[in-house]
């Protein structure tokens, strides 16, 4: 699946539900459920700056595809990279950089979420895109 | 110039919630609950008036013009100084230098009067409970001058250990500055007391008055401070507004702070005289709107009454507190026994930043994070709390609202 096919199945999914509450709802259960990252990589060197809560970031260079792993404090916050994950995760370090992730706005996240808070969502994604810049230099590709 | 409001003397917070238009509005589709006062708070329809009164009615540069539009403004922006004045009680008129806020009246006094009087291994006293802002301008002039910062222990309640301040009090002790009321905690620090201990040994001491000023009488000449520090904006006034008050000794033997317009009498290449008080800290245009819409902020909060509005603030704080207490997992941070109507709690299983999105979607606005206290946080083993604030405005329904909120997004996040 491509990332654009990725997100639109994730706009089309929110767009069954009639509230906000039911938009949390479900972040929060995709927060709960995203696999917890190793204590070994919650280090300073993977925070990602301008968020309110603490959110760890790697990427994994394999085959070609960058493999990225997240955690956060905070729940909802876990649900956003969650979904950051599904779309970008598995794909090369050319499509990420180039990916236009519209379906940010397309859901309303960058609408509801307090300015600051929406900050840290585009710091999570700045920063998801440097990894994949990194690896794209050092391929040379 | 500005509208006089009959303001009821009996208080009635329906009358009174009809002076701040803001309050009409919808958040998220429900009808906003404001609970984040200690930031700032909201501004009634007087302050706003006088706002668009300046703009429409008077607009001019003040001090140097002679003409009518001119004097109009000048004297608009001089009686808000004889107002603070009057609302701090300080000596005279001159010792009250308008700032843009807290901040600017701290760095003021830290990067003139500390540069000069601050000399390598001189020690300056702060606490363990103080907002940035009364941090960082000590820590810049402890470094450029090798003096030395030192910091009052609090206990688990968020109270000052006064027995540990008295011992860090030494000959080496050049100035104390102290916070009269915690932001993230609400406690209300016995600053007279810390004033003349400070003073027994010669220390000069500062109030940072940013989160008393809106809830307490404040008397500067009974505080026996040296300087007292506040903003516009947390008293139902406009942003970048402030007042320093100091002691007029203090203030005249203090250099200028920022060179410009205004705070000099004579300018020559090769020599400059420095204006009279309050002008020599007043360096170039100032921000004479919000000074002179403070003013109606000041007089509708006298108008209302503070002591009218305290008891208010302190009955929801009560009700506040008890039903929070009700909530499983709910333990509040700061349990002074002297506090204002601040409330800051954490929630386990919950983080402060996933609780403020989830009330804010339930329209009620709340403060999550650290608070701008990160000294604070880390000594209470914290990443940070979410805090509700009162103001004269809020109502026993609204605390309603927070609580149910609090339930609801339990529910989805534990």
């Amino acid at each position: 699946m491509t990332i654009e096919e990725t997100e639109k199945e994730i706009i089309e999914e929110f767009s069954l539900f009639d509230s906000w509450d039911d938009k949390y709802e479900y972040i929060i259960d995709l927060g709960k459920k995203l696999e917890p990252l190793e204590d070994q990589h919650k280090k300073d060197e993977n925070r990602v700056r301008g968020c309110q809560s603490t959110v760890w970031l790697v990427a994994d260079y394999r085959d070609g595809k960058i493999v990225y792993k997240a955690d956060s404090d905070a729940v909802i916050v876990k649900g956003l990279i969650s979904m950051l994950i599904r779309v970008l995760s598995g794909h090369k370090p050319d499509e990420i950089v180039n990916a236009k992730l519209n379906f940010i706005n397309e859901i309303g996240m960058t609408s509801h979420l307090a300015q600051t808070r929406s900050n840290g969502l585009l710091s999570m994604v700045k920063q998801m895109k440097n990894y994949a810049l990194a690896y794209k230099v050092k391929e040379g590709i | 110039m500005i509208e006089s409001v009959a303001i009821e003397k009996n208080f009635d917070v329906q009358a009174i919630r009809k002076h701040f238009p803001i309050l009409e509005r919808e958040v998220k589709g429900k009808p906003l609950v404001y609970f984040d006062n200690a930031a700032t708070t909201q501004k009634p329809q007087v302050v706003i008036d006088a706002l668009v009164n300046y703009y429409t009615g008077y607009n001019a540069n003040i001090h140097r013009g002679i003409h009518t539009l001119a004097e109009e403004a000048t004297a608009a922006f001089e009686s808000t100084r004889d107002a603070i004045q009057a609302f701090i009680n300080a000596e005279s008129r001159e010792q009250i230098i308008f700032t843009s806020g807290t901040t600017e009246g701290i760095n003021l006094v830290a990067q003139t009067w500390g540069r000069q009087n601050i000399m390598e291994g001189d020690e300056i006293i702060i606490s363990n409970m103080e907002h940035h802002s009364n941090i960082v301008p000590w820590y810049i002039l402890a470094q450029e001058k090798k003096a030395v910062l030192k910091i009052i222990p609090i206990n688990d309640d968020g109270e000052l250990e006064m027995e540990e301040f008295e011992k860090l009090l030494s000959s080496k002790t050049k100035f104390v500055s102290i916070v009269h009321v915690s932001n993230a905690l609400g406690t209300i620090n016995p600053v007279k007391e810390i004033a003349e201990k400070a003073h027994s040994v010669g220390a000069k001491v500062l109030v940072d008055g940013a989160q008393s000023t809106v809830h307490l009488d404040i008397d500067v000449q009974d505080m026996a401070c040296d300087f007292f520090v506040f903003s516009s904006h947390k008293l139902y006034g406009p942003t970048g507004m402030g007042a320093l008050y100091g002691k007029k000794e203090l203030l005249e033997a203090m250099p200028p702070y920022q060179g410009g317009g205004e705070m000099i009498k004579d300018v020559s290449f090769n020599t400059i005289t420095w204006n009279d008080l309050p002008y020599k800290f007043e360096a170039g245009t100032p921000n004479i709107a919000d000074t002179i819409a403070f003013k109606a902020a000041m007089e509708f909060t006298t108008g209302i009454g503070k002591e009218e509005i305290r008891r208010h603030e302190n009955a929801l704080l009560a009700y506040a507190t008890e039903q929070l207490e009700e909530i499983p997992g709910l333990r509040i941070i700061g349990r002074a026994k002297q506090k204002i109507s601040v409330i800051s709690f954490v929630i386990e299983g919950t983080h402060p930043q996933d609780l403020g999105i989830l009330l804010d979607n339930r329209g009620i606005a709340v403060r999550t994070g650290h608070h701008c206290a990160q000294p604070l946080m880390d000594r209470l083993c914290i990443r940070g709390t979410t805090r509700a604030s009162f103001a004269m405005y809020n109502t026993v329904e609204e605390v309603d609202r927070l609580i149910e909120g609090l339930h609801k997004a339990i529910k989805l996040l534990v």
